[in-house]
Protein backbone atom coordinates (compact mmCIF):
# COMPACT_ATOMS: atom_id res chain seq x y z
CA UNK A 1 0.00 0.00 0.00
CA UNK A 2 0.96 3.44 -0.93
CA UNK A 3 0.62 6.18 1.86
CA UNK A 4 0.10 9.68 0.22
CA UNK A 5 -0.30 12.89 2.52
CA UNK A 6 -3.26 14.37 1.10
CA UNK A 7 -2.79 18.35 1.89
CA UNK A 8 -6.11 18.32 2.81
CA UNK A 9 -6.88 15.32 4.56
CA UNK A 10 -3.67 14.06 5.82
CA UNK A 11 -2.35 10.64 5.17
CA UNK A 12 -4.19 8.12 3.77
CA UNK A 13 -4.11 4.59 1.72
CA UNK A 14 -4.04 4.98 -2.08
CA UNK A 15 -6.81 3.02 -2.10
CA UNK A 16 -8.81 5.94 -1.37
CA UNK A 17 -7.57 7.79 -4.99
CA UNK A 18 -7.57 7.38 -7.91
CA UNK A 19 -5.23 7.47 -10.49
CA UNK A 20 -4.79 10.37 -13.31
CA UNK A 21 -1.51 9.93 -15.28
CA UNK A 22 1.55 11.50 -16.10
CA UNK A 23 1.49 14.90 -14.45
CA UNK A 24 3.63 17.17 -16.77
CA UNK A 25 1.36 17.13 -19.48
CA UNK A 26 0.75 20.52 -20.91
CA UNK A 27 -2.33 20.64 -23.39
CA UNK A 28 -1.40 22.92 -26.39
CA UNK A 29 -3.65 25.81 -27.30
CA UNK A 30 -6.78 25.04 -28.49
CA UNK A 31 -5.73 25.72 -32.59
CA UNK A 32 -2.22 24.34 -32.01
CA UNK A 33 -1.20 21.46 -34.74
CA UNK A 34 -2.60 18.53 -34.60
CA UNK A 35 0.77 16.90 -34.31
CA UNK A 36 1.62 19.04 -31.16
CA UNK A 37 -2.38 17.97 -29.60
CA UNK A 38 -1.45 13.98 -30.87
CA UNK A 39 2.22 14.46 -28.62
CA UNK A 40 0.65 15.70 -25.59
CA UNK A 41 -2.45 13.16 -25.58
CA UNK A 42 -1.32 10.11 -26.62
CA UNK A 43 2.78 10.42 -25.93
CA UNK A 44 4.10 9.70 -22.68
CA UNK A 45 7.39 10.25 -21.36
CA UNK A 46 6.99 6.73 -19.18
CA UNK A 47 9.68 7.48 -16.56
CA UNK A 48 11.03 4.93 -14.56
CA UNK A 49 12.32 6.73 -11.49
CA UNK A 50 10.87 10.28 -10.02
CA UNK A 51 7.82 11.87 -11.80
CA UNK A 52 5.64 14.35 -11.62
CA UNK A 53 1.48 12.53 -11.60
CA UNK A 54 -1.97 13.65 -10.56
CA UNK A 55 -3.94 11.89 -8.26
CA UNK A 56 -7.50 12.30 -7.30
CA UNK A 57 -8.89 11.69 -3.93
CA UNK A 58 -12.44 10.19 -5.11
CA UNK A 59 -12.90 8.81 -1.67
CA UNK A 60 -11.60 11.39 0.61
CA UNK A 61 -11.95 15.65 -0.34
CA UNK A 62 -12.23 14.51 -3.96
CA UNK A 63 -9.12 17.35 -4.76
CA UNK A 64 -7.03 16.72 -7.72
CA UNK A 65 -3.39 16.32 -6.61
CA UNK A 66 -0.07 16.61 -7.85
CA UNK A 67 2.35 14.08 -6.54
CA UNK A 68 5.96 13.43 -7.00
CA UNK A 69 6.71 9.40 -6.78
CA UNK A 70 9.38 6.61 -8.18
CA UNK A 71 7.43 4.48 -10.10
CA UNK A 72 10.73 1.57 -9.51
CA UNK A 73 10.02 1.93 -5.61
CA UNK A 74 7.02 3.85 -5.41
CA UNK A 75 8.30 6.40 -3.01
CA UNK A 76 6.68 9.41 -2.57
CA UNK A 77 8.76 13.32 -2.20
CA UNK A 78 6.11 15.52 -2.35
CA UNK A 79 2.14 15.75 -2.21
CA UNK A 80 0.37 19.03 -3.32
CA UNK A 81 -3.23 20.45 -4.45
CA UNK A 82 -2.60 20.20 -8.76
CA UNK A 83 -4.62 23.54 -8.72
CA UNK A 84 -1.56 26.32 -8.74
CA UNK A 85 -3.27 29.03 -6.81
CA UNK A 86 -4.26 26.31 -3.69
CA UNK A 87 -1.22 25.25 -3.84
CA UNK A 88 0.20 28.65 -3.33
CA UNK A 89 -1.90 29.39 -0.74
CA UNK A 90 -1.22 26.34 1.15
CA UNK A 91 2.39 27.01 0.81
CA UNK A 92 2.12 30.38 2.14
CA UNK A 93 0.10 28.90 5.48
CA UNK A 94 2.79 26.82 5.94
CA UNK B 1 19.73 -32.21 -30.85
CA UNK B 2 17.90 -35.63 -29.73
CA UNK B 3 14.23 -34.96 -31.41
CA UNK B 4 11.92 -35.62 -29.16
CA UNK B 5 9.69 -38.94 -30.11
CA UNK B 6 8.16 -42.02 -28.84
CA UNK B 7 11.31 -44.29 -29.99
CA UNK B 8 13.57 -41.77 -28.59
CA UNK B 9 11.54 -41.96 -24.92
CA UNK B 10 11.37 -45.29 -24.28
CA UNK B 11 14.55 -45.85 -25.57
CA UNK B 12 16.34 -43.49 -23.27
CA UNK B 13 14.03 -44.63 -20.71
CA UNK B 14 15.51 -48.25 -21.26
CA UNK B 15 18.81 -46.50 -20.97
CA UNK B 16 17.94 -44.57 -17.40
CA UNK B 17 18.40 -41.54 -19.33
CA UNK B 18 21.75 -40.62 -19.63
CA UNK B 19 21.86 -39.52 -23.44
CA UNK B 20 19.50 -36.22 -23.40
CA UNK B 21 20.95 -33.04 -24.29
CA UNK B 22 21.49 -29.82 -23.45
CA UNK B 23 18.09 -28.35 -24.75
CA UNK B 24 20.01 -24.94 -25.97
CA UNK B 25 23.36 -23.75 -25.82
CA UNK B 26 24.57 -21.46 -23.96
CA UNK B 27 27.14 -19.00 -25.87
CA UNK B 28 29.15 -15.85 -25.60
CA UNK B 29 28.42 -13.11 -28.31
CA UNK B 30 29.51 -12.90 -31.56
CA UNK B 31 30.87 -10.04 -33.02
CA UNK B 32 28.61 -9.04 -35.66
CA UNK B 33 24.74 -10.18 -36.59
CA UNK B 34 22.73 -9.79 -39.42
CA UNK B 35 19.77 -9.22 -36.55
CA UNK B 36 19.31 -8.65 -32.99
CA UNK B 37 16.36 -8.90 -31.00
CA UNK B 38 16.58 -7.61 -27.69
CA UNK B 39 14.26 -9.36 -24.64
CA UNK B 40 14.07 -13.35 -25.11
CA UNK B 41 10.75 -13.29 -24.05
CA UNK B 42 8.33 -15.38 -26.05
CA UNK B 43 7.93 -12.61 -27.90
CA UNK B 44 11.70 -12.24 -29.14
CA UNK B 45 12.12 -16.05 -29.24
CA UNK B 46 9.28 -16.68 -30.97
CA UNK B 47 10.66 -14.00 -33.69
CA UNK B 48 14.00 -15.24 -34.16
CA UNK B 49 12.18 -18.69 -34.87
CA UNK B 50 10.44 -17.45 -37.69
CA UNK B 51 13.19 -15.82 -38.99
CA UNK B 52 14.97 -18.81 -39.11
CA UNK B 53 12.20 -20.68 -39.95
CA UNK B 54 10.04 -18.31 -42.87
CA UNK B 55 12.32 -15.59 -43.86
CA UNK B 56 15.43 -18.41 -43.35
CA UNK B 57 17.79 -15.69 -41.74
CA UNK B 58 19.77 -17.59 -39.27
CA UNK B 59 22.95 -14.91 -38.20
CA UNK B 60 20.21 -13.89 -35.42
CA UNK B 61 20.83 -13.01 -31.64
CA UNK B 62 18.43 -12.49 -28.83
CA UNK B 63 19.69 -10.85 -25.86
CA UNK B 64 18.32 -11.03 -22.51
CA UNK B 65 19.29 -8.62 -19.36
CA UNK B 66 17.86 -11.77 -17.10
CA UNK B 67 17.00 -15.64 -18.34
CA UNK B 68 15.11 -16.32 -20.72
CA UNK B 69 11.47 -16.67 -19.94
CA UNK B 70 12.13 -14.89 -16.53
CA UNK B 71 9.82 -11.49 -17.39
CA UNK B 72 6.17 -11.77 -18.49
CA UNK B 73 6.51 -15.35 -20.08
CA UNK B 74 6.67 -16.61 -16.49
CA UNK B 75 3.99 -14.06 -14.90
CA UNK B 76 0.68 -14.79 -16.82
CA UNK B 77 -2.24 -16.66 -16.23
CA UNK B 78 -1.49 -18.85 -19.48
CA UNK B 79 -4.91 -17.86 -21.72
CA UNK B 80 -5.10 -18.19 -25.09
CA UNK B 81 -8.24 -16.45 -27.08
CA UNK B 82 -8.61 -15.14 -30.22
CA UNK B 83 -12.40 -13.29 -29.47
CA UNK B 84 -11.21 -9.77 -30.87
CA UNK B 85 -13.52 -7.71 -33.07
CA UNK B 86 -11.51 -4.43 -34.15
CA UNK B 87 -10.12 -4.87 -37.81
CA UNK B 88 -6.49 -5.82 -38.01
CA UNK B 89 -6.72 -7.69 -34.47
CA UNK B 90 -9.63 -9.81 -35.26
CA UNK B 91 -7.51 -11.25 -38.31
CA UNK B 92 -4.53 -10.99 -36.27
CA UNK B 93 -5.47 -12.93 -32.80
CA UNK B 94 -7.29 -15.50 -35.11
CA UNK B 95 -4.06 -16.37 -36.74
CA UNK B 96 -2.51 -16.34 -33.64
CA UNK B 97 -4.77 -19.26 -32.18
CA UNK B 98 -4.15 -21.24 -35.52
CA UNK B 99 -0.36 -21.31 -34.93
CA UNK B 100 -1.17 -22.33 -31.54
CA UNK B 101 -3.02 -25.14 -32.61
CA UNK B 102 0.14 -27.00 -34.51
CA UNK B 103 2.77 -25.24 -32.02
CA UNK B 104 3.40 -29.17 -30.32
CA UNK B 105 4.46 -30.32 -33.40
CA UNK B 106 6.32 -27.13 -35.15
CA UNK B 107 8.34 -27.02 -32.04
CA UNK B 108 8.86 -30.66 -31.44
CA UNK B 109 8.16 -30.02 -27.48
CA UNK B 110 4.29 -30.20 -25.91
CA UNK B 111 3.65 -26.78 -25.15
CA UNK B 112 0.95 -28.51 -23.06
CA UNK B 113 -2.05 -26.33 -25.64
CA UNK B 114 -5.17 -27.27 -24.07
CA UNK B 115 -8.26 -25.96 -25.81
CA UNK B 116 -10.35 -26.23 -22.89
CA UNK B 117 -13.20 -23.59 -24.05
CA UNK B 118 -13.27 -19.96 -22.96
CA UNK B 119 -16.53 -18.73 -21.18
CA UNK B 120 -17.04 -15.21 -21.08
CA UNK B 121 -20.00 -14.78 -18.54
CA UNK B 122 -22.88 -11.75 -18.81
CA UNK B 123 -25.02 -10.19 -16.44
CA UNK B 124 -27.09 -7.88 -18.29
CA UNK B 125 -28.72 -7.62 -21.14
CA UNK B 126 -26.55 -5.32 -22.34
CA UNK B 127 -23.52 -6.50 -22.24
CA UNK B 128 -25.04 -9.72 -23.82
CA UNK B 129 -25.66 -7.71 -26.68
CA UNK B 130 -22.62 -6.48 -26.81
CA UNK B 131 -21.32 -9.88 -26.67
CA UNK B 132 -23.41 -11.10 -29.45
CA UNK B 133 -22.39 -8.73 -31.50
CA UNK B 134 -18.54 -9.30 -30.85
CA UNK B 135 -18.45 -12.99 -31.32
CA UNK B 136 -20.80 -12.94 -34.53
CA UNK B 137 -18.35 -10.50 -35.96
CA UNK B 138 -15.88 -13.47 -34.69
CA UNK B 139 -17.94 -15.94 -36.50
CA UNK B 140 -18.05 -13.93 -39.78
CA UNK B 141 -14.02 -14.05 -39.43
CA UNK B 142 -13.61 -17.54 -39.97
CA UNK B 143 -13.01 -17.85 -35.90
CA UNK B 144 -15.57 -20.08 -34.07
CA UNK B 145 -18.12 -18.47 -31.30
CA UNK B 146 -21.26 -19.79 -29.22
CA UNK B 147 -23.56 -18.88 -26.89
CA UNK B 148 -24.43 -20.76 -24.17
CA UNK B 149 -28.22 -20.37 -22.37
CA UNK B 150 -28.19 -20.35 -18.60
CA UNK B 151 -29.09 -24.01 -18.86
CA UNK B 152 -26.21 -25.20 -21.08
CA UNK B 153 -23.77 -22.67 -18.68
CA UNK B 154 -25.34 -24.68 -15.42
CA UNK B 155 -24.95 -28.39 -17.00
CA UNK B 156 -21.26 -27.51 -18.30
CA UNK B 157 -20.06 -25.49 -15.03
CA UNK B 158 -22.39 -26.62 -12.14
CA UNK B 159 -20.54 -24.86 -9.20
CA UNK B 160 -20.80 -21.22 -10.40
CA UNK B 161 -22.56 -19.00 -8.43
CA UNK B 162 -26.31 -18.95 -9.76
CA UNK B 163 -27.97 -17.85 -6.41
CA UNK B 164 -30.92 -15.75 -5.88
CA UNK B 165 -28.45 -13.60 -3.68
CA UNK B 166 -25.25 -13.23 -6.03
CA UNK B 167 -25.01 -9.21 -6.86
CA UNK B 168 -24.53 -9.74 -10.35
CA UNK B 169 -27.29 -12.61 -11.41
CA UNK B 170 -24.98 -14.46 -14.08
CA UNK B 171 -27.71 -14.42 -17.38
CA UNK B 172 -25.38 -16.98 -20.15
CA UNK B 173 -21.81 -17.03 -21.87
CA UNK B 174 -20.02 -16.29 -24.75
CA UNK B 175 -17.82 -19.03 -25.45
CA UNK B 176 -14.84 -19.82 -27.72
CA UNK B 177 -14.60 -23.54 -27.55
CA UNK B 178 -10.79 -23.35 -29.21
CA UNK B 179 -9.71 -20.95 -26.75
CA UNK B 180 -7.61 -22.51 -23.77
CA UNK B 181 -4.70 -22.55 -22.45
CA UNK B 182 -1.20 -23.52 -22.33
CA UNK B 183 2.01 -23.96 -20.03
CA UNK B 184 3.52 -21.08 -20.35
CA UNK B 185 7.25 -21.84 -19.53
CA UNK B 186 7.34 -24.73 -22.10
CA UNK B 187 6.19 -21.94 -24.78
CA UNK B 188 9.96 -20.55 -23.62
CA UNK B 189 11.58 -23.55 -23.53
CA UNK B 190 10.00 -24.93 -26.73
CA UNK B 191 10.80 -21.67 -28.82
CA UNK B 192 14.17 -21.66 -27.23
CA UNK B 193 15.01 -24.85 -28.65
CA UNK B 194 13.80 -24.71 -31.74
CA UNK B 195 15.33 -21.18 -32.06
CA UNK B 196 18.97 -22.60 -31.06
CA UNK B 197 18.38 -25.62 -33.67
CA UNK B 198 18.81 -23.19 -36.38
CA UNK B 199 22.10 -21.70 -35.13
CA UNK B 200 20.72 -18.83 -33.70
CA UNK B 201 22.38 -17.70 -30.29
CA UNK B 202 20.20 -16.62 -27.18
CA UNK B 203 22.64 -14.81 -25.61
CA UNK B 204 21.55 -14.62 -21.45
CA UNK B 205 22.82 -11.87 -19.09
CA UNK B 206 23.50 -9.60 -21.32
CA UNK B 207 22.12 -6.32 -20.68
CA UNK B 208 21.86 -3.87 -23.15
CA UNK B 209 23.25 -0.70 -21.75
CA UNK B 210 23.12 1.83 -24.81
CA UNK B 211 23.53 2.25 -28.76
CA UNK B 212 26.55 3.15 -31.03
CA UNK B 213 23.78 5.14 -33.15
CA UNK B 214 25.27 7.48 -36.28
CA UNK B 215 22.13 9.10 -37.87
CA UNK B 216 19.09 7.24 -38.37
CA UNK B 217 20.77 3.80 -37.97
CA UNK B 218 22.28 1.84 -34.87
CA UNK B 219 25.48 0.47 -35.86
CA UNK B 220 25.62 -1.64 -32.56
CA UNK B 221 24.63 -2.69 -29.13
CA UNK B 222 26.92 -1.60 -26.05
CA UNK B 223 25.81 -5.13 -24.02
CA UNK B 224 27.16 -5.75 -20.64
CA UNK B 225 28.79 -8.59 -22.87
CA UNK B 226 30.75 -5.81 -24.43
CA UNK B 227 30.22 -4.14 -27.99
CA UNK B 228 27.79 -6.06 -30.39
CA UNK B 229 27.47 -5.05 -34.34
CA UNK B 230 24.27 -5.46 -36.06
CA UNK B 231 22.73 -4.52 -39.47
CA UNK B 232 18.95 -4.67 -37.76
CA UNK B 233 17.88 -4.55 -34.33
CA UNK B 234 14.46 -5.39 -33.19
CA UNK B 235 12.65 -4.96 -29.38
CA UNK B 236 10.76 -7.15 -28.00
CA UNK B 237 11.15 -5.95 -24.05
CA UNK B 238 7.47 -5.24 -23.29
CA UNK B 239 7.08 -3.55 -19.77
CA UNK B 240 10.70 -1.42 -20.59
CA UNK B 241 10.38 -0.84 -23.51
CA UNK B 242 10.29 2.98 -23.30
CA UNK B 243 13.17 2.73 -21.00
CA UNK B 244 14.95 0.87 -23.79
CA UNK B 245 13.47 3.53 -26.45
CA UNK B 246 15.06 6.55 -24.70
CA UNK B 247 19.08 4.61 -24.67
CA UNK B 248 18.33 5.09 -28.70
CA UNK B 249 17.93 9.15 -28.25
CA UNK B 250 14.04 8.89 -29.47
CA UNK B 251 11.98 10.43 -27.06
CA UNK B 252 8.74 9.82 -25.94
CA UNK B 253 6.12 5.96 -26.88
CA UNK B 254 1.94 5.75 -26.30
CA UNK B 255 2.80 3.60 -23.51
CA UNK B 256 2.86 3.44 -20.05
CA UNK B 257 4.15 0.80 -17.83
CA UNK B 258 1.42 -0.84 -15.17
CA UNK B 259 1.94 -3.92 -13.37
CA UNK B 260 -0.44 -6.61 -13.56
CA UNK B 261 -0.77 -9.49 -10.70
CA UNK B 262 -1.54 -13.31 -11.02
CA UNK B 263 -2.20 -15.83 -8.43
CA UNK B 264 -2.33 -19.41 -7.97
CA UNK B 265 -3.72 -21.52 -5.10
CA UNK B 266 -2.60 -24.57 -3.88
CA UNK B 267 -3.38 -27.67 -6.07
CA UNK B 268 -6.77 -29.37 -5.83
CA UNK B 269 -8.56 -32.34 -7.20
CA UNK B 270 -10.22 -31.37 -11.04
CA UNK B 271 -12.79 -28.43 -10.27
CA UNK B 272 -12.66 -26.57 -13.36
CA UNK B 273 -12.49 -28.02 -17.22
CA UNK B 274 -12.84 -24.28 -18.47
CA UNK B 275 -11.24 -20.59 -18.91
CA UNK B 276 -14.18 -18.57 -17.33
CA UNK B 277 -14.12 -14.98 -17.17
CA UNK B 278 -16.22 -12.50 -15.21
CA UNK B 279 -16.04 -8.78 -15.83
CA UNK B 280 -19.16 -6.46 -14.89
CA UNK B 281 -18.48 -2.68 -13.99
CA UNK B 282 -15.01 -1.97 -12.19
CA UNK B 283 -14.58 -5.60 -11.27
CA UNK B 284 -12.70 -8.36 -13.57
CA UNK B 285 -11.50 -11.68 -13.14
CA UNK B 286 -10.30 -14.74 -15.26
CA UNK B 287 -10.00 -18.41 -14.00
CA UNK B 288 -8.45 -21.95 -14.78
CA UNK B 289 -7.45 -24.81 -13.35
CA UNK B 290 -3.58 -25.79 -14.18
CA UNK B 291 -2.91 -29.48 -15.03
CA UNK B 292 -0.98 -29.84 -11.42
CA UNK B 293 -4.46 -28.59 -10.38
CA UNK B 294 -3.85 -24.83 -8.98
CA UNK B 295 -6.38 -22.22 -9.51
CA UNK B 296 -4.52 -19.62 -11.78
CA UNK B 297 -6.63 -16.38 -11.67
CA UNK B 298 -6.27 -12.68 -11.98
CA UNK B 299 -8.11 -9.62 -12.57
CA UNK B 300 -7.33 -5.97 -13.01
CA UNK B 301 -3.86 -4.18 -12.89
CA UNK B 302 -2.52 -1.88 -10.54
CA UNK B 303 -4.03 1.19 -11.25
CA UNK B 304 -0.79 3.01 -10.66
CA UNK B 305 2.05 3.36 -12.95
CA UNK B 306 5.05 0.98 -12.01
CA UNK B 307 8.20 -0.48 -12.91
CA UNK B 308 8.41 -2.17 -9.88
CA UNK B 309 7.50 -6.30 -10.29
CA UNK B 310 5.65 -6.32 -7.15
CA UNK B 311 2.11 -6.15 -6.44
CA UNK B 312 -0.53 -4.24 -3.91
CA UNK B 313 -2.59 -5.21 -2.12
CA UNK B 314 -5.86 -3.85 -2.00
CA UNK B 315 -5.64 -5.55 -5.79
CA UNK B 316 -5.42 -9.13 -3.71
CA UNK B 317 -8.87 -7.89 -1.64
CA UNK B 318 -10.45 -6.96 -5.52
CA UNK B 319 -9.33 -9.92 -7.06
CA UNK B 320 -10.45 -12.51 -3.83
CA UNK B 321 -13.67 -10.50 -4.07
CA UNK B 322 -14.51 -11.43 -7.63
CA UNK B 323 -12.86 -14.74 -6.97
CA UNK B 324 -15.84 -15.50 -3.87
CA UNK B 325 -18.37 -13.73 -6.13
CA UNK B 326 -18.47 -15.76 -9.33
CA UNK B 327 -16.90 -19.69 -7.59
CA UNK B 328 -17.91 -19.42 -3.31
CA UNK B 329 -16.41 -22.84 -3.64
CA UNK B 330 -13.17 -21.53 -3.50
CA UNK B 331 -13.53 -19.74 -0.18
CA UNK B 332 -11.36 -21.89 1.93
CA UNK B 333 -8.75 -22.42 -0.89
CA UNK B 334 -5.47 -20.76 -0.01
CA UNK B 335 -3.22 -18.84 -1.82
CA UNK B 336 -0.15 -20.13 -3.12
CA UNK B 337 1.73 -17.89 -4.99
CA UNK B 338 1.16 -14.28 -6.72
CA UNK B 339 3.76 -12.49 -8.41
CA UNK B 340 3.33 -9.21 -10.49
CA UNK B 341 4.55 -8.47 -14.12
CA UNK B 342 4.91 -4.44 -15.98
CA UNK B 343 2.76 -4.51 -18.86
CA UNK B 344 3.10 -1.93 -21.55
CA UNK B 345 -0.40 -0.15 -21.62
CA UNK B 346 -0.49 1.46 -24.99
CA UNK B 347 -2.78 4.58 -25.34
CA UNK B 348 -5.95 2.26 -27.11
CA UNK B 349 -4.94 -0.61 -26.03
CA UNK B 350 -3.79 -2.50 -28.94
CA UNK B 351 0.07 -3.24 -30.05
CA UNK B 352 3.04 -2.20 -31.89
CA UNK B 353 4.47 -4.15 -34.53
CA UNK B 354 6.12 -1.16 -36.75
CA UNK B 355 9.00 0.42 -38.22
CA UNK B 356 10.39 3.23 -36.38
CA UNK B 357 12.68 7.00 -37.14
CA UNK B 358 15.34 5.36 -37.04
CA UNK B 359 15.92 2.88 -40.41
CA UNK B 360 17.13 -0.15 -38.75
CA UNK B 361 15.28 -0.48 -35.62
CA UNK B 362 11.34 -2.33 -35.10
CA UNK B 363 9.22 -2.40 -32.21
CA UNK B 364 7.03 -4.77 -30.75
CA UNK B 365 5.44 -3.49 -27.61
CA UNK B 366 2.23 -2.43 -26.57
CA UNK B 367 0.44 -5.79 -25.87
CA UNK B 368 -1.26 -4.43 -22.28
CA UNK B 369 -2.05 -7.35 -20.93
CA UNK B 370 -2.83 -10.08 -23.78
CA UNK B 371 0.58 -10.51 -24.61
CA UNK B 372 0.67 -14.38 -23.60
CA UNK B 373 -1.73 -15.75 -26.53
CA UNK B 374 -0.26 -13.68 -29.00
CA UNK B 375 3.22 -14.90 -28.68
CA UNK B 376 3.14 -17.03 -32.12
CA UNK B 377 1.35 -14.36 -34.24
CA UNK B 378 4.12 -11.29 -32.87
CA UNK B 379 7.11 -13.80 -33.48
CA UNK B 380 5.42 -14.33 -37.37
CA UNK B 381 4.42 -10.91 -37.83
CA UNK B 382 7.84 -9.04 -36.23
CA UNK B 383 10.16 -11.80 -38.16
CA UNK B 384 7.77 -10.97 -41.73
CA UNK B 385 8.30 -7.03 -40.97
CA UNK B 386 12.12 -7.03 -40.31
CA UNK B 387 12.99 -9.62 -42.89
CA UNK B 388 10.93 -7.44 -45.77
CA UNK B 389 11.28 -3.86 -44.60
CA UNK B 390 7.00 -3.44 -44.93
CA UNK B 391 4.40 -4.04 -42.36
CA UNK B 392 2.06 -7.18 -43.80
CA UNK B 393 -0.92 -5.59 -43.92
CA UNK B 394 -3.25 -7.19 -41.63
CA UNK B 395 -0.84 -5.08 -39.13
CA UNK B 396 -0.63 -1.98 -41.52
CA UNK B 397 -2.62 -0.03 -39.07
CA UNK B 398 -0.48 -1.13 -35.61
CA UNK B 399 1.61 1.72 -35.89
CA UNK B 400 2.79 4.52 -34.00
CA UNK B 401 1.43 7.07 -36.46
CA UNK B 402 -2.32 5.66 -36.46
CA UNK B 403 -3.04 8.14 -33.30
CA UNK B 404 -2.09 11.10 -35.64
CA UNK B 405 -4.02 9.46 -38.67
CA UNK B 406 -6.63 9.04 -35.89
CA UNK B 407 -7.05 5.15 -36.59
CA UNK B 408 -7.24 4.18 -32.54
CA UNK B 409 -7.64 0.17 -32.65
CA UNK B 410 -9.95 0.76 -29.13
CA UNK B 411 -11.07 -2.81 -28.78
CA UNK B 412 -12.90 -1.43 -25.15
CA UNK B 413 -13.72 1.88 -26.22
CA UNK B 414 -12.20 3.39 -23.18
CA UNK B 415 -10.50 5.74 -24.59
CA UNK B 416 -6.86 7.54 -24.31
CA UNK B 417 -5.87 5.99 -20.67
CA UNK B 418 -3.59 3.34 -20.51
CA UNK B 419 -4.72 2.04 -17.42
CA UNK B 420 -7.85 1.54 -18.25
CA UNK B 421 -7.44 -0.84 -21.19
CA UNK B 422 -7.47 -4.59 -20.34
Amino acid sequence: MIRIKCPFCGERDHSEFTYGGDGSIKYPELDASIKEWVQAIFFRENICGMQVETWHHSSGCRMWLKVERDTLTHEIKSVEAAHDGLAKLLRRKQ
Amino acid sequence: MTRFNAWNVIKNGFLKNPKWDRQWRDPEPKKEYDIIIVGAGLHGLATAFYLAKNHNIKNVAVVEKGWLGGGNAGRNTTIIRSNYMMPGNREFYEHSLKLWENLSHELNYNVMFSQRSHVNLFHSPGARDSNARRYNTMLLHGSDAEFWSLEKLKKNIPHLNYGPNSRFPIMGAAVQKRAGTARHDAVAWGYARATDKYGIDIIQNCEVLGFNRIDSNIKSLITSKGEIKCKKVGFAVAGNTSRLWKMTGLNSLPIESHKLQAFVSEPLKPLLDQVVVFGVGGAHFYISQSDKGGMVFGGDIDWYKSYAQKGNLPIVQDVSEAAMSVMPCLGRVRLLRHWSGIMDMSMDGSFFICKTPIDNLYLNAGWNYGGFKTSPASGWYFADLIANNRPDKIIENHDLKRFEKGINIDERGAGPDPKLHG
